[in-house]
């Protein structure tokens, strides 16, 4: 079987002393919540960390109401979350991999989910069959030879709702807190994917205020049990009356963030959901939609379905408002 | 229900080994460990085609921890399950064939150590051109991957007819022809492959093994090993999932083999996921092209299928997976006259050979599509259609099979009814649609893989005077029952309790021979051999028995574990008893049963594949919801009807039924050994996660109907249950969709890409169909030309 290297493991009990551990270790160590997703890339040999520092001793991320929620919150914590907390939330936590995977997984683990690739989630043998890539040990993108970037896909369903809903993130490091909207936590980039600075650590998830806003997610993949998402699409919509004041649309699976489509937003501001401006926004939102070969299904299928699952997004949010 | 005196067979009784299973106390291969053992680990080749220019292992076996460090120097004497493919090499020797081909092995004292080792392994390798598919190998002769081979980079073509197919097409009213891919997927057993070796200091050698095939690594144990087969003692264990893919000896087996006499230690290896999916040995992707001529009424009068299969690297069973894809499209429907053509391509990718159903899944798609569109051109329901030309019981095919019992009718009639058929075809609303397919599939080879005389299945039965009973057989339980029907069987002709029997199976040491768990075979052949053993020490009990109650043999009755006089039931005594008596009078009791299964009427070259002792038939009605959106086919019930002959045990039985259809399902759905040919070859998904399989949510609802139409063959009239029902899930569903979409997916599997395709193309006034468009020339040999029996 593949083999976890050895490696050291510390449980720091506060924030503080977490970090400070970090500082010590400098670029060999790493923080870990439950490792479902860090453990795997170990044995791949994607990450090499000689020390691991344990986040889940630590009260201050597993603090929970209905605006904050802590990022050592599990999956499946979140997925039956207090009903005073937006629904989407819940709904996303639920979609992530299996009810395994989610009585171990994170909230933080979700949100700082690495980007993936066919190219690159592979064991180190496989990859050095190609030679590898240029996310580790390697200087090429397989998936697209003549870019100097990597393509590698963000992967996470909550965090394009996070995205869509406006929710910000809070990060303790070295330096202090700080507050980071969402949006700006992430990179289209697939090696440096995330704001957050190696020693910072995600504590926490601030949720907006649920007033006269909807929001919904929709994910495609080829198995409902326990698939990474091909395609995700969050829709945030702020109601006024019957008509849209304002909106957001935000795929994931199709680039190495979470992208906004502000053109299909756009089109529905001032606009009451119907037939047509749903299929409006739901073509604005295909044609920057620019997956790549790098997931399961094909890449073309894989953009048409960016007009159809905005649509059905969008469908969902209208029937909840009539 | 015939026989309903018995009082074991039939029975819905939990399998021998479920309480083993259940609460963990099986011990698979990989949970044995033996003191001072060592682990290996095995270098793979990361060039899918290349010369091996030098190894060099210098750093390896000075690793603190490294015991030994092979090379394909160390066992240069190939090996292949085929007599004629002996094509592979323990490690690789000269050259590598594909991504994962293995070219050293280490043993080390942990298994990081024998991992680290490995990776500091250098090769040397030279590239050579690849090939990435079978068209590509059949348009380049030179390299060539293997130096034998019947031409270029084809390793097998054959070419045979049974009457003038042209002419038979001259006097049908419609000749229509089509085209069919079916993609490569893979076994996916839960349990990789491991082996423990461990050779002692009077130089006997023993190896447990995740095996289906016991008797065949032990042969080629000692070929390879040069060791006599009398000091090898081959130990299959219990298989956590085989399919086809633990049926030929392998590098892993004789790498520890030989890493066990280097080190004088024990020692184990157990493959990563990955390395499984290099193992491979899976569904060989097919092209098939098949042309029918039909009159008005649907009835056939000639058929020419070709077929080319992609075998990968090695031979593996190829060669008998080539004939396989022309064999059994007789035996179903009514065929004067047939033509098969088949060619089986070498190329860079993980060698293929049997998956459940070898070699037949492919072509039975084919063929069950293809009559849909018949019957649909004809404007017949394809129900009817096929019940109206179905091949009589106990006849003859075109290609020599001989038929016994046949239950395909019965099968159609049962899933017609239970799906409401009638009320759904091409009734559904747009989006929903129901397909109709059949099949069948032997009941084990009529002929073993190497040339011999002697027997498939061997039983030897001990009775100890306190009641108990051993039965010993080869057989090798891949969780599918094979050790529960040996306990059944002798349980229902001895009259004592199954769970009172002690089973002995798959060691080359204790047990006669068994061929193995392949080709649907073990029930038929070891429940014979086991009949045969219990009907002899029943004989015997019984004359002991007779003499001491002072009756007629023929009024001794065996059951509830007591034998006693049929007229007086109160007069007789206990199983153990009757056992003392025939042990006071003869000595220790034993006896012996062994099966061969009946010489096949064909005699034309080809002929060894194909025939069997008795098929088994199923039926099968798919449903499916396709949304016209995205192409997402969902399949909520399956509705499958399957002629075994006879039970053994029914809740077994529609465990492997049902356990057919989800494989199936898979198949037709998502499941494919993808490779990059752009990429240096590499397999694209060689994960658990990322190699689509179905899970329970995607799971459908099965009806099972069990049909019993006891063969003369069978034990107890049985027939096989494990591969058969698979055959018609692919066919029944993609003629679902196109009840359902109007659109052809004339390949497997049926994704949402390519059902979106042919239905944008429909839109768009094409054709709505997606598959292959044309067949390669081959250069086909003169054909065997061996007139049908009616013609001969």
């Amino acid at each position: 079987m593949l083999r976890l290297p050895a490696f050291a493991y510390l449980q720091p009990k506060t924030l503080a002393e977490a970090i400070a551990m970090k500082a010590d270790a400098g670029p060999s160590g790493m923080y870990v919540a439950v490792g479902t997703d860090l453990y795997p890339y170990m044995k791949r040999r994607h990450e090499d960390p000689t020390l691991v520092i344990s986040l889940m001793g630590i009260p201050d991320l597993r603090r929970a109401d209905d605006r904050v929620v802590g990022a050592g919150l599990t999956l499946t914590e979140l997925a039956v979350g207090p009903s005073a907390r937006p629904a989407v939330v819940a709904d996303a936590a639920r979609l992530v991999s299996t009810p395994l995977l989610r009585n171990m997984g994170t909230l933080g683990g979700n949100l700082c989910l690495d980007t993936r690739c066919n190219y690159y989630n592979q064991s180190y043998e496989w990859r050095k069959s190609i030679d590898f890539c240029m996310k580790k040990e390697g200087h090429i993108c397989w998936v697209a030879p003549s870019s100097p970037r990597c393509w590698a896909v963000s992967s996470s369903d909550i965090a394009p709702v996070m995205v869509a809903i406006g929710a910000e993130y809070r990060l303790v490091g070295p330096q202090g807190e700080r507050i980071v909207p969402a949006a700006r936590f992430y990179h289209n980039d697939g090696i440096n994917y995330l704001t957050k600075q190696p020693d910072e650590i995600l504590v926490d998830v601030r949720l907006p205020a649920p007033n006269g806003w909807d929001a919904a997610y929709h994910k495609l993949r080829r198995r409902g049990s326990f698939d990474f998402p091909v395609l995700g699409v969050a829709a945030w919509i702020r109601w006024d009356g019957t008509e849209v004041s304002d909106a957001k649309i935000v795929l994931g699976g199709v680039a190495s963030y979470p992208q906004e489509v502000p053109e299909a937003g756009a089109v529905l501001r001032g606009v009451t959901l119907g037939t047509a401006s749903i299929a409006a926004a739901a073509e604005a939102a295909y044609r920057p939609s620019k997956p790549m070969d790098n997931t399961d299904f094909d890449l073309s299928w894989r953009k048409q379905m960016t007009r159809v699952y905005v649509a059905r997004a969008l469908e969902e949010l209208r029937q909840r408002r009539v | 229900m015939a026989g309903s005196n018995h009082r074991v067979i039939g029975k819905a009784l939990r399998k021998v080994d479920a309480v083993a299973k259940v609460t963990g106390a099986t011990r698979f291969a990989d949970d044995l460990a033996l003191p001072r053992m060592l682990y290996a680990k095995l270098l793979r080749s990361t060039q899918p085609h290349a010369r091996i220019l030098a190894i060099d292992v210098t750093a390896a076996a000075r690793l603190p921890g490294v015991r030994a460090v092979l090379t394909g120097r160390d066992l240069p004497i190939p090996f292949g399950i085929l007599p004629v493919s002996q094509d592979e090499h323990a490690l690789c020797l000269d050259k590598v064939r594909f991504i994962g081909d293995p070219v050293a092995a280490v043993a080390a004292t942990s298994e990081e150590i024998a991992t680290a080792a490995a990776e500091l392994i250098r090769v040397d390798y030279e590239p050579l051109r690849t090939f990435a598919s079978a068209e590509e190998a059949v348009a380049n002769a030179e390299p060539r991957i293997h130096d034998y081979g019947d031409r270029g980079n084809l390793h097998k073509i054959v070419d045979l007819e049974f009457g003038d197919v042209a002419e038979a097409f001259e006097h049908a009213d419609l000749v229509r022809e089509d085209l069919f891919f079916f993609e490569g997927n893979t076994h996916l057993p839960m349990e990789q492959h491991a082996a423990l070796a461990t050779y002692a200091p009077d130089g006997k050698l023993t190896l447990w093994s995740s095996t289906q095939t016991p008797h065949y690594v032990h042969r080629a144990l000692a070929n390879v090993l040069e060791l006599p087969p009398a000091r090898i003692r081959v130990i299959a264990t219990p298989n956590g999932g085989g399919f086809g893919g633990k049926s030929d000896p392998f590098s892993h087996e004789i790498a520890v083999a030989k890493l066990a006499m280097v080190t004088g230690r024990p020692v184990k290896i157990t493959l990563t996921r990955e390395e499984v999916f290099y193992c491979h040995r899976g569904r060989h992707p097919t092209l098939m092209s098949i042309k029918t001529g039909v009159k008005r009424d649907g009835s056939i009068t000639g058929m020419h299928f070709k077929s080319l299969l992609d075998g990968g690297a090695y031979g593996s069973y190829g060669v008998a997976s080539t004939y396989y894809t022309g064999a059994l499209q007789t035996v179903t429907y009514q065929v004067p006259r047939y033509r098969f053509q088949g060619a089986r391509a070498f190329t860079n990718k993980a060698p293929c050979g049997p998956k459940r159903g070898h070699g037949t899944p492919q072509p039975r798609f084919a063929l069950e599509v293809h009559v849909d569109k018949i019957a649909e051109q004809l404007g017949i329901d394809p129900a009817e259609l096929r019940l109206n030309t179905l091949v009589p019981r106990d006849s003859l095919t075109a290609n020599y099979l001989r038929v016994g019992s046949m239950g395909l009718g019965t099968c159609i009639e049962k899933v017609v009814q239970g799906s409401e058929w009638k009320k759904k075809f091409r009734k559904l609303p747009h989006g929903r649609g129901v397909g109709l397919a059949c099949s069948s599939y032997i009941s084990g080879a009529g002929l073993p893989i190497y040339w011999n005389n002697m027997p498939h299945s061997g039983v030897q039965l001990k009775c100890d005077r306190g009641g108990g009973v051993t039965v010993f057989c080869g057989s090798t339980e891949i969780g599918q029952g094979s050790d529960s029907i040996l306990a059944y069987i002798v349980a229902e002709v001895l009259g004592i309790d199954p769970f009172h029997i002690a089973i002995v199976t798959a060691d080359t040491e204790l047990t006669p021979v068994d061929l193995g768990s392949y080709s649907s075979r073990v029930t038929l052949m070891s429940g014979n051999a086991a009949l045969q053993a219990a009907e002899r020490a029943r004989e015997l009990l019984a004359l002991h028995a007779a003499r001491r109650l002072e009756i007629p043999g023929d009024r001794v009755v065996f059951a509830d574990g007591r034998v006693f006089d049929s007229r007086d039931p109160d007069t007789g005594m206990s199983f153990a008893e009757a056992v003392q008596h025939a042990e006071a009078a003869e000595g220790t009791v034993g006896t012996v049963g062994s099966y061969t299964p009946p010489m096949s009427p064909g005699k034309y070259r080809g002929a060894g594949v194909g025939p069997s002792p008795a098929y088994s038939y199923s039926a099968c009605v798919a449903e499916v919801d396709v949304d016209p959106a995205t192409g997402i086919v969902r399949v909520p019930t399956i509705w499958i009807a399957h002629d075994l002959g006879r039970a053994i045990n029914a809740a077994a039985a529609i465990g492997q039924v049902e356990g057919s259809v989800y494989m199936g399902l898979g198949e037709a759905l998502m499941e494919e050994m993808a490779y990059r040919g752009n990429r240096n070859v590499v397999h694209k998904i060689p994960s658990l996660l990322e190699y689509k399989s179905p899970t329970t949510l995607e799971m459908c609802d099965v009806v099972t109907y069990l049909i019993e139409d006891p063969d003369p063959n069978g034990p107890f009239g049985a027939k096989e249950v494990g591969q058969g029902p698979l055959l018609p899930v692919m066919p029944a569903v993609a003629n679902a969709v196109y009840d359902a979409v109007g659109v052809r997916v004339d390949e497997v599997p049926i994704t949402p890409e390519k059902v979106l395709k042919a239905l944008r193309g429909k839109g768009k006034g094409e054709a709505g169909r997606v598959g292959p468009t044309r067949f390669p020339d081959i250069p086909w040999p003169e054909p065997v030309r061996v007139p049908p029996p009616w013609e001969a």
